[in-house]
């Protein structure tokens, strides 16, 4: 017999099944179990779980339960829950190390496929764009060039003049020691225009823009608003993709450049407040530091992030599966993609540019 | 008597996800003029099948013939063809989120006709009036009622008068009475068009009001248990399955 007192409903500790089983065995064997609940006041899902394990434990031990002293309630939804008998999940074998690398590997080889045949699509659409079969509204394209290009401006300003000012800040401890503060301005002209210029440029879009293309394309899979596109005859990368492409190649590299102008502003300020440089000065050294070439591979690059940050994010977008959790994966997948694209591609040109003697 | 001729035929079909088999050996045909109901239990592959059907998906094994021709047989440009003469309607409507109503069947029409401007926006409004939402061209669809992104969704489908339609659930999620109005506007679009239309459905009154051929798709067996016009289903099927499903009575797993 199993006495069920007071409030059973509270979210405080309730008692356990084991305990109550183990309680019950300790004065001797045990051949079935009835409840009193008299003195029952009020239960809740607590009551019902302490329950169903109490009843679990003694169908192993071969225990008989008697319902009938339980109230009518209790009785009813106890039999619910055991209408249907539990869906035994069959245990998966143990995966050993061997078969981990090899999924792994696997799973590697299909997302580089992936990848390839994204990026082959895309190209195939893009030589469409020259023949004039590709079928996108140019009305796209311009809300695209517009969203990734002036509305980027801000934000851009604001990060690029505080990088020029954190360069001209760093260097000049340096420079200073030797009274060589009028070269604050090849540091930092040639250090923006040349490689921070276009990477400030690229994280801010990746974080800003990819995300959001991998977002809005993910969110159309989960509404399937992809699948209508196919079945209305239209290729989502020509619809989709292909403007957003354009747009961010185009706008990189005008961007890189404004960031260039910005970064060499924040350099400037520095250089007038602390280190008593003219405008005219500051502007002159800045002139002859920069060549055009260091000017042309921060826009070329500029250009190669756009693409990057592009295609990964619809890239992550289109592969979203089909739940808002889904989203969020792409998203992220999105940004840590273009920015790890974005540094490895850094590395890449300016080796060549070592190596080509740039 | 119209004369009865196949539109779709199926052949042992098996869908399957990966290693995860969805449904086997399915073989049915859809004639032309049909209201065909797929039915079955929830989770039971009712959609995947309709993917299918739509040339979403590739079979792992069998065919979907249209026409007397296997579609994944045939080249590139002939499946557009054929897919040019589907209008789909998507669960939730699935209209592109990013342009207007009248956009949305805009640029179906912009795809594939040469019509000017202004004559497809006519065009979309009347779609739209078809459907009972004349005036709402310029909505957004986040600016709709759910029942009404599917009459949306439905003047979309319909953008290009299509031979077939599908339709995913389409009275999931509405008041009985806009549930009953989208039914009777299914038998009309069939009487005036003549249009083939396949439903994937798990409302009874709906199934009974409207089909007149189904397949019944069956989530434990993973196959089909029972196919035909789901009024002789109800009265002729000795399956227990089918028959608890149609009368909307207690399966054999709860009775005691």
């Amino acid at each position: 017999m199993v006495i069920l007192l007071g409030d059973w409903k509270s979210a405080s500790q309730l008692p356990s099944a084991n305990e109550a089983i183990a309680g019950i065995e300790k004065r001797g064997p045990v051949r079935s179990i009835a409840f009193d609940a008299q003195e029952l006041l009020i239960w809740g899902s607590g009551l019902l779980t302490f329950l169903v394990s109490l009843i679990n434990c003694a169908e192993e031990k071969n225990i008989s339960v008697n319902h009938e002293g339980l109230p009518d309630g209790v009785q009813r939804l106890l039999r619910l829950a055991f209408a249907v008998p539990e869906h035994k999940v069959q245990a998966a074998p143990r995966e050993t190390l061997f078969s981990k690398i090899g999924e792994a590997a696997l799973n590697y080889q299909k997302a580089v496929s992936e990848t390839v045949g994204f990026i082959g699509e895309i190209t195939l659409g893009m030589l469409k764009i020259f023949t004039g079969s590709a079928r996108f509204r140019w009305a796209d394209l311009l809300l695209a060039i517009q969203e990734c290009g002036v509305k980027a401006l801000p934000i851009v300003s604001l990060i690029s003049i505080l990088v020029g000012l954190i360069l001209a800040f760093v260097g000049s401890i340096q420079l200073k020691m030797f009274g060589a503060q009028i070269y604050i301005a090849d540091l930092v002209g040639i250090a923006m225009v040349r490689a921070m210029g276009a990477i400030m440029a690229g994280i801010i879009m990746a974080g800003r823009t990819g995300a959001s293309y991998a977002a809005h394309i993910g969110t159309m899979e989960v509404n399937e608003e992809i699948d209508a596109l196919r079945t209305a005859g239209i290729a989502p990368v020509e619809f989709l993709v292909l403007p957003r492409v354009i747009a961010l190649a185009l706008m990189m590299p005008l961007l890189t450049l404004y960031a260039d102008v910005m970064g060499i502003i924040g350099g400037m300020f520095v250089g007038i407040a602390g280190f008593d440089i003219s405008l005219l000065e500051y502007l002159h050294e800045t002139k002859k530091a920069i060549t055009l070439t260091n000017v042309w591979i921060g826009v070329i690059s500029g250009f190669v992030y756009g693409i990057i940050i592009a295609v990964a994010g619809c890239l992550r977008g289109m592969q979203c599966g089909r739940s808002a959790s889904a989203v969020g994966d792409a998203t992220t997948s999105a940004v840590v993609t273009s920015i790890v694209s974005i540094i490895v591609a850094t590395a890449i040109i300016t080796i060549l540019c070592n190596v080509l003697g740039i | 008597m119209k004369k009865i001729e196949p539109n779709i035929v199926v052949k042992n079909l098996t869908m399957a996800y990966g290693e995860k088999l969805i449904q086997r050996d399915l073989s049915f045909t859809v004639n032309r003029g049909d209201i065909f109901i797929i039915m079955g239990g929830s989770g039971c592959g009712k959609s995947t099948l309709l993917r299918h059907l739509i040339g979403l998906q590739r079979p792992t094994a069998g065919s979907v013939s249209y026409g007397g021709k296997d579609f994944w047989a045939m080249d590139q440009s002939e499946r557009e063809l054929i897919m040019r003469s589907f209008g789909v309607l998507y669960q939730g409507g699935a209209l592109w989120s990013s342009m207007t109503l009248s956009e949305n069947i805009g640029l179906i029409l912009e795809q594939y006709t040469d019509l000017p401007s202004s004559e497809i926006r006519e065009r979309a409004a009347l779609k739209l009036a078809l459907v009972g939402l004349a005036g709402f061209d310029d909505y957004y669809p986040s600016e709709i009622s759910g029942g009404m992104k599917k009459r949306a969704g439905l003047a979309r489908a319909m953008a290009l008068d299509p031979e077939i339609l599908f339709f995913d659930e389409p009275s999931a999620g509405l008041d009985p009475i806009s549930s009953r109005l989208l039914d009777d506007l299914i038998l009309e679009i069939r009487d005036s068009l003549g249009s083939t239309i396949v439903v994937v459905s798990h409302e009874l009154a709906s199934i009974f009001a409207i089909g007149n051929n189904s397949v019944f798709l069956d989530a434990a067996t993973k196959t089909m248990i029972a196919s035909g016009d789901p009024k002789a289903l109800l009265a002729e099927c000795k399956d227990r399955t089918v028959h608890s499903f149609l009368t909307r009575g207690i399966p054999d797993m709860v009775k005691t």
